[in-house]
This record gives structure tokens, C-alpha cells and sequence, in this order.
């Protein structure tokens, strides 16, 4: 009896570390942001931290968050994706041609089914593209790396092609919503109602996983731990609306909203911007990923895959399948962003979406997603995309050049990454 | 045990198999009935692994039959072997080092919840109790197996192949890793499941722990079947020969069926 009260005093005091280890984590994340938010507010005395400024922030980390959700998958599989950016150029300049070329003469101009069709074109498009990929890198085994690679070159050339390099614009009104900007918001009424939800839900969430446990007698973690979550969260979503709700839509858009409603408008209304849609959509797509990560079957497998490939086969998986189907959502993820990213911009130009493969892979990695395969999460890449954008917008906004930037994105990558290594290390998972 | 009213549980008739021009198993003839212990024996590389790996799914044969109660069966993939109650321990324990121990127990067939989401709350609950008549000291269920000893991660297998109500049960060197304690642990398992009536593989390199472990021993050598005897019939050093020597004992060279 004594021995056995030893070994499970012994494995209580180590299940406790990890208990909070997935909140070590995502604390750090959260602190290292805030951190680089407060040293650019304070090199530009106090303009970084506006709710102007976080509100685009949070549209331009969109695009290249919601490819991160997907990219985890692809990475904690042990493979890579290097065509994400050439085929968001190719997919937006697709659906580009299709609303300005091909759709307003079968439906009319400004018909309200171009944007849906353009929209379900992206993403079953990119969803084809990446399960083509996953297909030769799943059944006739040619390695991630080359079958990108190759599709990074193919794309950015076929994408040329579509309009023998013309610049298309400019896009549908409705579709244009997805971009942001101040008419592609939900505006402040919406934004609080939705955020109060989510903050009641995410509430709700935590104490009834909590109460499952325990209803099965399983360790949880202490009362204060999850409060501190629990609070954290309603806190971040609650801040989170209120600082996009701070933000006033300028004179200039406010007549040009109130003109297209064929009023007048003299100065005596005030609006605020709210949720942009593009962050919606990534909000959306970030739950979508983690309960699909984490619940079902498929994600279970992802990460099996990624642990072992062997065992996972040999328990009857067919991961070759699973290659293609994981392809195939970092494809249709990809074709999610080409509407954000050419809906933000009104316009495709033949250089959309360049670079944005490596942006996408620093931020799973930057996230903790390791290369070596079998970790990752989707909060991770999402936080992680938010700094890499956090960085760019702040060192650009503080008057670093161009060249500068990229070297100091590129140092802090390293550096993620290491402290990743070191922090695992220290953690005992592997 | 010559008289068996029944047709074998198993039957594996002239399986061979070959990797690049090796022939890691050639024309091999092995047969279990239920409630019985075949042992296969045999130096590192003589072709046991990857016979009962024809067996599981893992490795199609490229020529013979597998039979299970007498019917000629389709074994392409470990799914085809499961579905016949087919569970296999393997050598390198085939677990997933970053998912914990209700997720490598279940990997393949998790339960779910009538939404159709992943239900590890009584995934756990289901592992905590099949560990608790494996394994007491069996405590750590939320790690990553990585993080467990060679003697936990073992019990993880093994509770992996019993869980699922197994007919046949192929264990590789499952021992390989435990101390005497646990040892015989799975030594007391393997009797309480030949008493439950299921047909046990057992591969293992401990002839004594196969002489008291199993009804009859079957001696591989570079691929090819050197004998199955009864263990009873013969001495450790019998068996230790057919082993070392290819020979096997008493009987007219050549003659090899059972
Ligand atoms: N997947 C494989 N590819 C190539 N050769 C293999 C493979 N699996 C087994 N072999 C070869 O088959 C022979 C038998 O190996 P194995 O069945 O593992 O032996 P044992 O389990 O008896 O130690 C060895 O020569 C081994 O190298
Ligand atoms: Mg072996």
C-alpha cells in the first residue's frame, strides 16, 4: 500500500505542472504581445495603443491567421506547406476575374449572388488545389517540401495567366464586406451583443467541462486556476469589442455610408466601427479548428499521425486519406484568406499573397507548432500571427525600414522558436 | 492436444513474404486453436515479426492462406484483422509517444458522443478501469506516453489489445521491457486469457518462459519454419537446439508439418 501512495503522490505533484502548463503557455503568448504592444506605444508616444490602430491590426492579421489554423494541422503532420501564398494569389485573381469579368453579365452588375458564388468558389477551389497536393504527397509519396514547392511556382504562374497579368478591379460591393474596412464591420450594436455571448459561452464552457470532471472524479485544476481562465477570457473577449467599438468611423466613410442609404448626413450621428467581419470570419474558423482539433476523430488522427505515423496506420487509419483531407482544408483555409485578403485591397494585382507561405509558417511555428511533428495548437497560430502582424505594423508605424523589418521578424522567429525548444525541454514534453 | 474437434482458430498455410530479395518469411505453416499458447521462437531477424505482421494487416504476404475457423479470409489492413478480433501487441509498441494513454488505448476506435465528437471523459473512464485490473500501479493518465516508463507504455499496449474483446491475440516480445514483477503480471494475463479461450501468438526469446507458457513452440530460422513441437514433448535444450541448429529434435529431417 505504501509504495503505491508514493508513486501517485509523486504523479499528482507532476499532473499539476501540467494542468497549467497550457496556460503557462498561452499566458506567455499573451504576455510577450502585450509587451511588444506596450514598448511600439510607447516609441510612438502613444499612438500604437489606439482603438484605430488595433482594429486594423486585428483585419490585417486575418488573412494570414486563418492559413495559420490550417497550417497547424498540415505541420503537426509532419509535413509543410509552401504554396499557401502563391495559391491565394491564384485563387483571388480567379475569383477577382469572375466578379468583374464573368459574373455581372450572367447575373447583373452588383447581383447579390456574385458575392456568395465568388466566395464558394475560393474555397472549393483552394479546397481542389490542396487535395491535388495531398494526394501525390499522400499516395505517390513525393515529399511535402517538392509538391509545394512546385505548387508555390505553378500557382504564382497560373495566376498570370488568368488575366495574362491584368490587375482586376474593382470587386463587388457585398463581397468587398469581407475585407473590412468601415462598412465591412458589424457594427457596435451587434459587436456587444455578439461578444457578450461569446463571453457568457466561453464561461459556461469552462465550468461545464469542469463539472464533467469532476462528476468522474478527475483530478481538475484548482478552483483558482480556472477562475483566473475563466476571467481571463469573458475579460479578453468583453475588451476586445469594446476597443473595436472605440473606434469611430471617419466623416468621409460616415457620408458615404449614409449617401448609399440615401440619406443626408450632417455631423449628427457618431458611429463606431465594431467587430470587423474578416476578424469574425477568423473567429469563426478559430473555433471551427479547435473543436475539429481537439473532438473529433480527423484531428485525433492528425495528431496521432504526428506522434507516430507508423502506429497510426497500424490502428487501422488510413493516413494517406488523411494527408489529402488535411491538404485539402489547408487548401480550402487558403481560399478563406484569398477573399479576405482581395476584399481588403479592392483590387488583385499579380503580386497578391507573395511571402505570405513563410508568414503563414512563422506563425504556427512562432505559436509553438513543432516542425518535428505531433504539437501544435490553433490558439498558438492565431497568437502567433497576431505578434508576427503586431511587429511589422509596429516597427512600420515607429519608422523602421523595409529592410529592417524583415531582419527583425526574422531574428524574433528564431527566437520563438528557441524559447519553444528550451521551455519543452524544461517541461518534459518532449 | 492432437485430437481438436473443431478446425483451428488460426491457420497460417505456406505464408511467405520477401523484401527487396529477401525472403523474410518463406512457405511458414503455423496453426493456434482457441484457448491455446503457440510460442514462436527464433534469433533476431529468423522472419516472427514479420509472419504475425501478415497476420494483423500490417504486411500483405505475397503468397498463402490465412484461415480463421476453417474459412479462407482477406487479411489487407490491420482494420480487415481487428474486424475478425485479431489484436496485436507489437515488438515497438506501435503507440503515438504525444497522445496520453485513453487516446493510444482507443486510436482508431474512440467513442464518441451522440453529436459525434470525441468523448475522452469515458474514454478515460474506461481506460482508468481497464489499467486498474492490468496495471495498479498504473496512475498517470494525462501525460503523453512519452513521458512514461518502458513498463507503463507497455501496459498501454497490452491494454490496447485486451480491451476490445481480442479472439486472437498476437503478442510480440511483450515482455521485452518489464522487470520480474511485471513479467509476470503479463505471464498471469496470458493464463486468465487462455482460460477465457482466446488462441495467443506469443514471440519471445525466454525459452523457459515459453516452456511454461505455451502448449507447443513454433522455431523459425532465416525465414523458413524449422519445427512446432509440443512443449511438453521436449526439453529447453531441445528447443534451444532447433533454435541454434535449425534441427529439429527426434524426428525424420524434413518433416516439418504438425
Ligand atoms: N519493412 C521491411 N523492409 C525490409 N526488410 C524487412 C522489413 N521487415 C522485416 N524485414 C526483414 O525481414 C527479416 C525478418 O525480420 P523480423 O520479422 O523483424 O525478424 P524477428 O522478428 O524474427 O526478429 C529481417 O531480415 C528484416 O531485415
Ligand atoms: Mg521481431
Amino acid at each position: 500500500m505504501v509504495p503505491r501512495l508514493k508513486i501517485f503522490q509523486c504523479v499528482s505533484g507532476r499532473s499539476i505542472f501540467r494542468t497549467l502548463e497550457l496556460d503557462l503557455r498561452l499566458l506567455g503568448m499573451i504576455g510577450a504581445f502585450v509587451v511588444i504592444c506596450l514598448v511600439f506605444n510607447i516609441a510612438t508616444d502613444g499612438r500604437f495603443l489606439t482603438p484605430r490602430n488595433l482594429f486594423n491590426l486585428s483585419v490585417q492579421t486575418a488573412s494570414v491567421a486563418v492559413m495559420a489554423t490550417g497550417m497547424v494541422f498540415v505541420i503537426v503532420t509532419r509535413h509543410i506547406d509552401l504554396s499557401v501564398g502563391s495559391m491565394l494569389g491564384f485563387i483571388g485573381m480567379t475569383v477577382a476575374f469572375l466578379q468583374v469579368q464573368i459574373l455581372p453579365d450572367i447575373f447583373g452588375f452588383g447581383h447579390s449572388a456574385i458575392w456568395i458564388i465568388a466566395t464558394l468558389a475560393a474555397i472549393l477551389m483552394g479546397a481542389c488545389l490542396g487535395a491535388a497536393q495531398g494526394w501525390i504527397i499522400g499516395y505517390l509519396t513525393v515529399p511535402a517540401f517538392i509538391v509545394t514547392l512546385g505548387g508555390f511556382l505553378v500557382y504564382r504562374g497560373a495566376m498570370w495567366w488568368v488575366t495574362k497579368g491584368q490587375t482586376q478591379a474593382p470587386l463587388d460591393d457585398r463581397f468587398r464586406l469581407m475585407g473590412g474596412g468601415a462598412e465591412g464591420t458589424l457594427g457596435e450594436t451587434l459587436s456587444w451583443g455578439l461578444g457578450g455571448c461569446a463571453a457568457v459561452a466561453a464561461v459556461l464552457l469552462i465550468l461545464n467541462s469542469r463539472r464533467r470532471k469532476i462528476g468522474h472524479g478527475f483530478k481538475v485544476k484548482p478552483v483558482w486556476a480556472e477562475g483566473i481562465l475563466a476571467a481571463m477570457t469573458a475579460g479578453i473577449i468583453i475588451g476586445f469589442v469594446w476597443i473595436m467599438n472605440s473606434y469611430p468611423v471617419p466623416d468621409g466613410a460616415m457620408r458615404r455610408i449614409m449617401t448609399a442609404q440615401g440619406l443626408e448626413w450632417n455631423g449628427d450621428i457618431a458611429w463606431n466601427h465594431g467587430v470587423a467581419i474578416p476578424v469574425v470570419i477568423l473567429i469563426v474558423v478559430t473555433i471551427a479548428m479547435t473543436i475539429l482539433a481537439s473532438r473529433t476523430r480527423f484531428g485525433r488522427y492528425v495528431y496521432a499521425t504526428g506522434g507516430n505515423p507508423e502506429a497510426t496506420k497500424l490502428s487501422g487509419i488510413n493516413t494517406r486519406l488523411l494527408t489529402v483531407k488535411v491538404f485539402a482544408l489547408m487548401g480550402a483555409l487558403t481560399g478563406i484568406s484569398a477573399v479576405i485578403a482581395s476584399a481588403r485591397l479592392n483590387a488583385v494585382d499579380v503580386g497578391l499573397g507573395t511571402l505570405d507561405e513563410l508568414r503563414v509558417i512563422a506563425a504556427a511555428v512562432i505559436g509553438g507548432t513543432a516542425l518535428s511533428g505531433g504539437f501544435g495548437t490553433i490558439y498558438g497560430a492565431v497568437i502567433g500571427a497576431l505578434i508576427m502582424q503586431t511587429l511589422i505594423s509596429g516597427m512600420a508605424s515607429v519608422g523602421v525600414d523595409a529592410p529592417l523589418q524583415s531582419i527583425a521578424v526574422g531574428l524574433v522567429l528564431v527566437l520563438a522558436v528557441w524559447i519553444d525548444i528550451v521551455y519543452r525541454r524544461k517541461t518534459g514534453v518532449s | 492436444m492432437v485430437n481438436h474437434p473443431e478446425p483451428p482458430l488460426v491457420e497460417l498455410n505456406d505464408i511467405s513474404i520477401s523484401f527487396g530479395g529477401i525472403k523474410a518469411v518463406d512457405h511458414v505453416c503455423v496453426d493456434l486453436y482457441p484457448g491455446e499458447v503457440v510460442g514462436l521462437l527464433g534469433h533476431n531477424g529468423a522472419g516472427k515479426s514479420t509472419l504475425i505482421k501478415c497476420l494483423s494487416g500490417a504486411y500483405q504476404m505475397d503468397s498463402g492462406e490465412i484461415r480463421i475457423n476453417g474459412d479462407k479470409v482477406n487479411i489487407q489492413t490491420p482494420r480487415d484483422a481487428r474486424a475478425y478480433n485479431i489484436e496485436t501487441i507489437y515488438q515497438t509498441l506501435a503507440l503515438a509517444d504525444n497522445l496520453d494513454a485513453a487516446s493510444n488505448l482507443f486510436l482508431g476506435r474512440e467513442i464518441t458522443t451522440t453529436a459525434g465528437f470525441v468523448d475522452d471523459v469515458t474514454m478515460e473512464v474506461e481506460t482508468r478501469k481497464i489499467m486498474a485490473r492490468l496495471n495498479p500501479n498504473f496512475q498517470n493518465f494525462t501525460s503523453p506516453v512519452s513521458a512514461l516508463s518502458g513498463g507503463q507504455r507497455q501496459s498501454v499496449a497490452i491494454a490496447r489489445a485486451v480491451y476490445f474483446n481480442a479472439r486472437i491475440l498476437i503478442m510480440d516480445e511483450p515482455t521485452a521491457a518489464l522487470g520480474p514483477q511485471e513479467t509476470r503480471m503479463v505471464a498471469d494475463l496470458i493464463q486468465e486469457l487462455k482460460c477465457q479461450g482466446l488462441g495467443i501468438f506469443l514471440i519471445d526469446h525466454d525459452v523457459h518462459q515459453v516452456k511454461a507458457l505455451c502448449d507447443r513452440a513454433a522455431v523459425m530460422k532465416n525465414g523458413t519454419l524449422v519445427g512446432c513441437v509440443d512443449v511438453d514433448a521436449v526439453s529447453t535444450d531441445d528447443i534451444l537446439a532447433m533454435i541454434i541448429a535449425g534441427k529439429k529434435p527426434g524426428k525424420k529431417p524434413g518433416h516439418v508439418a504438425v
